[in-house]
């Protein structure tokens, strides 16, 4: 669909995985256009993907999650691969960016979130943090890197690389606001074609807030290697009790110290 | 009912080699100043070249620290202030974000850097020179006692670091930031007991010494335990079996502690004291073991969620 992209507005993805085919298209485009070597080549002996996963060379990766049954299914009731496109999420709540020191990642003038790399020293919070994976560190530039959502292009009027490439238009691009009305129509219509399993993963807040790349799956999360709502929590979650460990333990190591060097008169 | 997030999908950071020598290190610094700090403020007039040991070797293992941190940041070394000063176009300024570990973190050791070196000159100064502190009175105490502070978190912020992140085992515990406390006041107690072999005039705390050193292992120890129930009950305990070389090295820490504390814990009588002995070569040995064992609770912590 052609997009007028204007800043100050949201934009974002939605990757509807039961159109997904695997053809890989989008990392494909991506390496394209972000001139991105790849990884050197590898056999992973596991399904499709020799891809493996996202890092600072691949902003794109299609998972192949193999649910296919070792014994074959009777007429009608076979099972096949699921396949998502993954990508950074660009959480409204970002984990990466709550940790990141040196204020490298930024929120873009269209709400997408930003790995400034003349800025960033590699210090490797983001990827503690990041709780899906997605950025790696280039040892090349001593950088982290991860999908930019085509910054540039985006600055230029025009639609990310890999949405650009989906054949199936597995891959939305467009308005966060007239991607998630998409996405509940095309839920209503699997749920009324008895596809009850299909969900949204990152529509509403309950996941860091909501994700301006949210997703259509075919199974629950975890099956995804995407943490369920129950466990998407930001890292700020444990400073509180973090410190309060610590002082407890300096206040204990205090008095440890005064029993055993206080003065004991003079001998 | 599961206790904190214990699902994880993330990526390791690669946190390895330079940053197990920069908690080290970060222990000891911590440490060594927070023991000066006491002895000098509750000890005996006699403890006062302890005191100063202490100083020295705060400030010596602090050096080391800014080192390690930057050689870690790999091709980006040279952008190592990039954690103090926010160079984003448009947006520049000084970099300080309270909820970020690693952000406090940088200032705490920066701050800390100057407590630190003034102390040890000032030590510097009255081992040159018998008389008065140059920082006399209140204000001395008050300056050792902020200092103090400071090492406290300067030797414990490293764990919280580690729990502020989505990492199995780091993220799954509240304990580490105490853990590395205890374990770091430990490992610099037996490492001034151990320098005392080479001052003959701090041979009077080493007794007392000793006797915190066991005092900070049963904290530790106690710690250990915490640590483990909590990422058991998180469902993430499983990476930390093949480190189990490297957790029994802790514990053989912990335990060298406290067989040499065995005979200084106990109240002494007003008036008493322990008898004044030179650091001998049990001491050598347990303090040789205490602080393999700190570099080896900080090894087993880092490389089992990695
Ligand atoms: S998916 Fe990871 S890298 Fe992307 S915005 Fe969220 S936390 Fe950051
Ligand atoms: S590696 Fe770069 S982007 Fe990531 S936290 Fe450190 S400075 Fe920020």
């Amino acid at each position: 669909m052609a997009v007028t992209i204007k800043p100050g507005e949201s934009y974002g993805f939605f990757t509807d995985t039961s159109i997904c085919i695997g053809c890989k298209a989008c990392e494909v485009a991506c390496k394209e256009w972000n001139q991105l070597q790849g990884d050197s080549p590898k056999f992973l002996a596991d399904s499709y993907d020799n891809t493996g996963q996202l890092d600072d060379q691949n902003w794109r990766h299609v998972k192949f999650i193999d649910d296919v049954p070792a014994q074959s299914a009777d007429a009608g009731n076979g099972k096949a691969f699921l396949m998502m496109s993954d990508v950074c999420k660009h959480c409204k709540h970002a984990s990466c960016m709550e940790v990141c020191p040196t204020g490298a990642i930024i929120r873009t003038e269209f709400d997408t979130v930003f790995i400034q790399q003349d800025v960033c020293n590699g210090c490797r919070n983001c990827i503690a943090a990041c709780p899906y994976s997605v950025i790696a560190l280039n040892p090349a530039t001593g950088t982290a890197h991860k999908c930019t959502l085509c910054y540039d292009r985006l600055q230029g009027g025009l639609q990310p690389a890999c949405a650009k490439a989906c054949p199936t238009q597995s891959i939305q691009f467009g308005p966060l606001a007239e991607l998630q009305q998409a996405a509940d129509v095309r839920l209503a219509a699997l749920h009324s074609q008895g596809v009850t399993q299909a969900q949204l993963y990152g529509r509403d807040d309950k996941i860091y807030g909501g994700l301006n790349a949210f997703f259509l799956l075919m199974d629950k999360p975890e099956t995804y290697g995407l943490p369920n709502a129950e466990n998407a929590k930001l890292p700020s979650r444990n400073d509180v009790g973090g410190y309060v460990g610590a002082l407890v333990t300096a206040v204990l190591g205090v008095i440890a110290g005064i029993v055993a060097f206080r003065r004991r008169g003079t001998s | 009912m599961i206790y904190l997030a214990a699902e994880h999908f993330v990526r390791a950071p690669q946190w390895t080699w330079y940053i197990l020598g920069y908690f080290f290190f970060a222990g000891l610094t911590g440490g060594c100043y927070a023991l000066a700090t006491l002895l000098r403020l509750v000890g005996d007039a006699r403890d006062e070249p302890a005191a100063r040991l202490g100083f020295y070797a705060s400030f010596v293992t602090l050096l080391v620290c800014p080192v390690l941190l930057t050689a870690d940041l790999g091709a980006s070394w040279w952008k190592f202030w990039h954690m103090l000063v926010d160079v984003t176009p448009g947006d520049q300024g000084l970099n300080f974000k309270y909820w970020s570990p690693m952000s406090v973190g940088v200032w705490a050791l920066l701050v800390f850097g100057l407590f630190a070196a003034v102390s040890a000159l000032e030590s510097f100064v009255l081992d040159r020179r018998a008389g008065a502190r140059p920082l006399g009175g209140i204000a001395g105490l008050v300056f050792n006692v902020i200092g103090g502070v400071f090492a406290l978190f300067i030797a414990s912020y490293t764990g919280v670091l580690l729990s502020v992140s989505n990492q199995p085992i780091w993220s799954d515990t509240w304990m580490l930031g105490g853990l590395f406390l205890a374990s770091g006041l430990s490992g610099s107690a037996a490492l001034l007991a151990l320098l005392t072999r080479y001052r003959p005039d701090a041979a009077f705390s080493l007794g007392r010494l000793h006797e915190a050193d066991g005092y900070f292992s049963i904290l530790e120890l106690v710690l250990l335990v915490a640590f483990f129930l909590t990422i058991i009950a998180a469902g993430t305990a499983g990476p930390t079996v093949p480190l189990l070389p490297l957790w029994l090295l802790a514990l053989v820490g912990i335990g060298s502690s406290l067989v040499v504390a065995r005979g200084h814990m106990r109240i002494r009588p007003a008036g008493g004291s322990a008898a004044i002995a030179r650091a001998g070569t049990d001491t050598l040995v347990v303090s040789a073991l205490v602080l393999l064992g700190v570099l080896a609770l900080r090894a087993a912590v880092i490389f089992s969620a990695q």
